[in-house]
């Protein structure tokens, strides 16, 4: 398919943000763009799910700039889908797959248009897409960690976003599940999705991610996958973090 | 059967039955997705000292119950906060002795400002002596209650599920949570009246619990536990005439009763 909205842009110039007097992000800066898949990594407190929760508007940041296609990314709200992590949503909800996709629609209905024929299209657009044909009329609390995973993918389908934000999106998930995930991720970018995604394990980043940052507290790094985690300075850094787990996890 | 129907007082006291209930019942459908029975409770009891002392400063009012009734139940919600964050104790713990304290001034201070029959009616309420005022005030708090609730139905279910992703869609969480727990309050001070303020959490919980046994989607939820939550009112009512009972007791045990049916129902279409 082709990338219809690849040249759309994310920029974060000199951004920082604080708890009080602790100081999470000091001077994020980079730009990406759709199509890209990029990687958010560091060890645990280096600010990765801080800085997902400012692109997704859930907190606001103290510094910098942020902005979505040259603008304020609070404009941009129905273009960027948030994906928490798979067990964040209320336990034992009565809630099928199908009632959850269409939650995406919200941003484009409000609280008071109806949902329409066009909305159900969308929203059984994306139940197809994602391959949840057979379970869309199952309870989200039957569904694996990977078929949650891809039922709040279908969620930010059907909200039509254009950059899905995902932490810790393979926290979980058995082998065969990671697979499908990776796969799906790799679909939405070439379909012209940014994909943004906090992360912690290392030996996966250059299959799963065209692009990586590298964060603790302020940017350690940031660029292609590859090169991000060849080079000699992450390495270091990352080594010096956590010694036992380099090139496993964080 | 329908012979205690005849009588005008029952046929008023139906009326409020059939109204209480209907709109108890749709709350409930929020509560239920709220998990929030417990802390209702702690509500239901904290508003008794608010609508006390409003009675006791201006009378006896719909509109000062609800002040009243706000009024304690911010006052205790936000001293459990305080008091939770200065102390080691947890937040349910200090929310229980408050509640329970409040209370108490409450049944003290209306002991004060009237005779046993009317605390009596407080603590456990009086359907059939529903004034006309009363039934019009419980109609016009429904007519409201279930518009909001059905109006926002959207969003609140959103905010219920994961309400970290419904702030990132740009709903208001925190106006809605507020103006839910308003409509709760207000709810509550009108079933205060018909079933008093012990058995009123019966009747703002208990119907969609019967529901919910039943259903996988909460859109059906709201209406179907007000049906529930009508019929078992009025059925309750009836009970309380057949075996002379109190009606608000009866309504509240008929409630918990079809509860009981409605999830052996269930695991008996699970096992089969």
């Amino acid at each position: 398919m082709a990338l219809s909205h690849e040249h759309h842009q994310l920029d974060l110039s000199g951004v920082t943000f604080s708890y009080g007097n602790k100081m999470v992000l000091d001077g994020i800066t980079f730009s990406t763009h759709c199509g890209e898949r990029l990687a958010l990594l560091g060890p645990n407190g280096a600010g990765k799910s801080t800085l997902i929760r400012i692109l997704a508007g859930l907190l606001t940041h103290q510094g910098g700039e942020v902005s979505w296609r040259e603008r304020g990314i609070s404009e941009a709200r129905r273009e960027i889908a948030y994906l928490p992590q798979v067990d964040n949503h209320q336990r034992h909800f009565p809630i099928r797959v199908r009632d959850v996709v269409a939650m995406g629609r919200f941003p484009h209905l409000g609280h008071f248009k109806i949902f329409r024929k066009a909305d159900r299209e969308q929203v059984e657009r994306a139940i197809a897409t994602m391959h949840l044909e057979e379970i869309a009329d199952r309870q989200i609390d039957q569904l694996s960690g990977g078929q949650q995973q891809r039922t709040y993918i279908a969620r930010a389908l059907a909200q039509e976003a254009h950059v899905i934000l995902l932490d810790e999106p393979f926290n979980g998930l058995d082998i065969e599940s990671r697979c499908h995930l990776s796969e799906s991720l790799h679909d939405l970018s070439k379909t012209g999705h940014l994909i943004i995604a906090s992360h912690h394990q290392l030996e996966s980043v250059t299959e799963i991610f065209t692009h990586a940052l590298i964060l603790e507290r302020k940017q350690i790094a940031y660029g292609e996958a590859a090169e991000v985690m060849n080079s000699q300075a992450v390495k270091h850094t990352l080594h010096s973090c956590h010694p036992e787990n380099h090139d496993r996890a964080f | 059967m329908i012979e205690p129907f005849d009588l005008h007082i029952y046929q008023r006291a139906l009326v409020a039955s059939l109204i209480i209930g209907f709109v108890n019942g749709y709350t409930s459908g929020f509560v239920l997705l709220h998990r929030s029975p417990l802390k209702l409770t702690a509500l239901s009891h904290s508003l008794l000292p608010g609508v006390a002392i409003a009675t006791l400063l201006v009378g006896l009012g719909v509109l000062s119950a609800f002040f009243g009734a706000v009024t304690a139940a911010v006052s205790i919600g936000v001293l459990t906060v305080l008091l939770a964050r200065t102390t080691k104790i947890g937040d349910e713990t200090i929310l229980a002795v408050l509640y329970t304290g409040a209370f108490a001034v409450g049944i003290m201070v209306l002991s004060r400002i009237g005779s046993n029959q009317d605390l009596d009616d407080w603590l456990l309420g009086n359907i059939l002596g529903l004034s006309d005022l009363d039934l019009s005030m419980s109609f016009f708090v429904g007519i409201i209650a279930v518009t909001m609730l059905s109006l926002f139905r959207r969003s609140l279910i959103l905010n219920l599920f994961d309400s970290e992703v419904a702030a990132s869609l740009g709903i208001r969480t925190r106006l809605l949570d507020y103006c839910s727990f308003a409509i709760l309050i207000l709810v509550l001070v009108t079933t205060l009246q018909a079933v008093g303020c012990i058995l009123a959490i019966g009747l703002i919980v208990t119907p969609a619990a019967i529901v919910r046994p039943h259903i996988t989607s909460p859109n059906l939820l709201f209406p179907l536990s007000g049906i529930v939550g009508a019929a078992g009112s009025a059925v309750g009512l009836f009970l309380s005439y057949r075996y002379d009972q109190p009606a608000g007791a009866s309504i509240a045990a008929t409630l918990a009763g079809i509860f009981l049916i409605s999830v052996a129902i269930r695991a008996l279409f699970s096992r089969a």
